[in-house]
């Protein structure tokens, strides 16, 4: 459930625009790393190549004893990678015909081959832990903003993942569905999870992250533990950032 | 006036037809909706070189009428390939209404997969399934409540397309009214019996089809 992570050198260019300019990126197992910078800085993009949801340019990226070159990363290297990494959602994505039982459910049963009935249990069992125990069987159009997020959650937390990804999670919600979600990632958190969290909650950056990085226009700008970037950034640049979102 | 008496009798005998015009209409529906199902499925992924075979295949169905079509396979073909010669009227109509249709309904399933919201691909991607998986099991149902009107349209227009059958020489509805008409000489009876039929069929389909979609639209009702 945890291994080192490594990321080398990744690039990934738009048309003609470089998003990322390498990427080195190294987490220890269990580490949470929170991803702060302005918008259109590479932060998503990051996360969104981490799981080849974007195909980056060029790089290596390493989970254990799994090693992709970007460039050159075949089929099945790209689904034993996002096996081992889960991934939430800005806008939730749940799946739109499936319950929110089912929605968490589908990676096990469908993707790893697990019979109904254990993929189920392990279903009720983690509904239970997102506070949703009793809404299993609704569809996620009949669930508000931070109870589909929670589904979301829940559906990267039933992969038992090496590293969790979580763009921007609380983004598209409404001011009053935050807390909830801040709460369940807290607590996944707490169980020493691996993850990489896009963020701009930067109080639950500093509280939750065991290191916060400072991207602009596709770089790392700076790195380290959060009272140090919070409080005492070295790059103007991070000191700009804070200064404008307060 | 009307021999509504001689309509009355012709009733049990057209009613003795209407299982084969909709075995015809059935049994070209399901192999239609598979093969437009993969039809679309190569056009949205835009398969090397199949996809251009594909473009062309839905580009002649749709641009040349189905009768024609229909002439072509049951009259057409069997001089250019052996195997074909003894095919029979009813094998020829389902053979042309499955290519015919799967042509139009592919174009239809492939909006209806364009429909479906990036983010339901990016979401099944993201948990590691397979092209083929996130297809069967996300994107497929999602698109499928999408083109249920349309296709469930054009399986109406399929089983009255069945009645071009009987230039094929299969006596279905359609051909038995036109041999009742040849004999008594009252046309407007016979086909407007027959007419009555289809009407009443593609009747109780318009239920069928209104239920087929509050069930396929229970995962986005509240």
């Amino acid at each position: 459930m945890s291994c080192e992570i490594r990321i080398d050198g990744l690039v990934k260019r738009f048309g003609g625009s470089t998003v990322l300019n390498g990427i080195d990126l190294h987490l220890k197992p269990g580490e949470r790393v929170a991803i702060i910078g302005p918008s259109g800085t590479g932060k998503s993009t990051l996360l969104r190549c981490l799981n080849f949801l974007d195909r980056p340019d060029e790089g290596r990226i390493t989970l254990g004893d799994l090693s992709l070159d970007a460039a050159r990363a075949h089929r099945d290297e790209i689904l034993a990678l996002r096996r081992r990494t889960g991934f939430v959602f800005q806008n939730y994505a749940l799946f739109a015909n499936k319950t929110a039982r089912q929605n968490i459910m589908e990676g096990l049963t469908t993707v790893r081959g697990w019979p109904e009935a254990k993929a189920g249990a392990r279903a009720d069992a983690i509904l239970r832990q997102i506070g949703l125990g009793d809404r299993g069987d609704s569809y996620p159009a009949g669930l508000s903003g931070g109870q589909q997020q929670r589904v979301g959650i829940g559906r990267a937390m039933a992969l038992e993942a090496d590293l969790m990804l979580f763009d921007e999670p609380t983004s598209a919600l409404d001011p009053e569905w935050v807390g909830e979600v801040l709460d369940l990632i807290r607590r996944i958190a707490g169980g020493r999870q691996t993850m990489l969290i896009v963020t701009h909650e930067m109080q639950f950056a500093r509280e939750i992250a065991d290191r916060v990085v400072f991207m602009e226009g596709g770089r790392i700008v700076e790195q380290g533990p959060p009272d140090r970037i919070f409080g005492a950034a070295e790059d103007e640049r991070t000191r700009a950032f804070l200064r404008r979102v307060g | 006036m009307l021999d509504i008496a001689y309509m009355g009798e012709l009733v049990p005998v057209i009613a003795g037809y209407v299982p084969l015009t909709l075995f015809m209409a059935v049994v070209a529906m399901a192999a239609a909706l598979v093969l437009a199902a993969i039809l679309a499925i190569v056009r949205v992924l835009r398969l090397p070189v199949l996809d251009r075979i594909v473009a062309v295949f839905i580009s002649f169905f749709r641009g040349t009428p189905l009768l024609v079509q229909l002439f072509l396979f049951y009259y057409g073909l069997p001089q250019l390939l052996a195997f074909m010669t003894n095919i029979n009227g009813v094998t020829a109509a389902i053979f042309g209404l499955t290519l015919h249709f799967a042509a139009y309904m592919a174009e239809s399933i492939r909006g209806a997969i364009l429909g479906v919201d990036r983010s339901q691909w990016e979401a099944a991607q993201s948990i590691g399934m397979t092209q083929a998986q996130l297809l069967r099991r996300i994107i497929l149902p999602q698109a499928a409540r999408i083109a249920a009107p349309t296709l469930m349209n054009y399986f109406i227009d399929m089983i009255k397309s069945t009645s071009l059958a009987f230039t094929l020489g299969v006596t279905e509805m359609m051909g038995a009214a036109q041999k009742e008409a040849a004999g008594s000489f009252l046309y407007l009876e016979a086909f407007l019996v027959v007419a009555l039929f289809y009407w009443a069929i593609v009747e109780v389909l318009s239920v069928g089809q209104r239920r087929l979609e509050l069930r396929l639209g229970k995962a986005v009702a509240r």
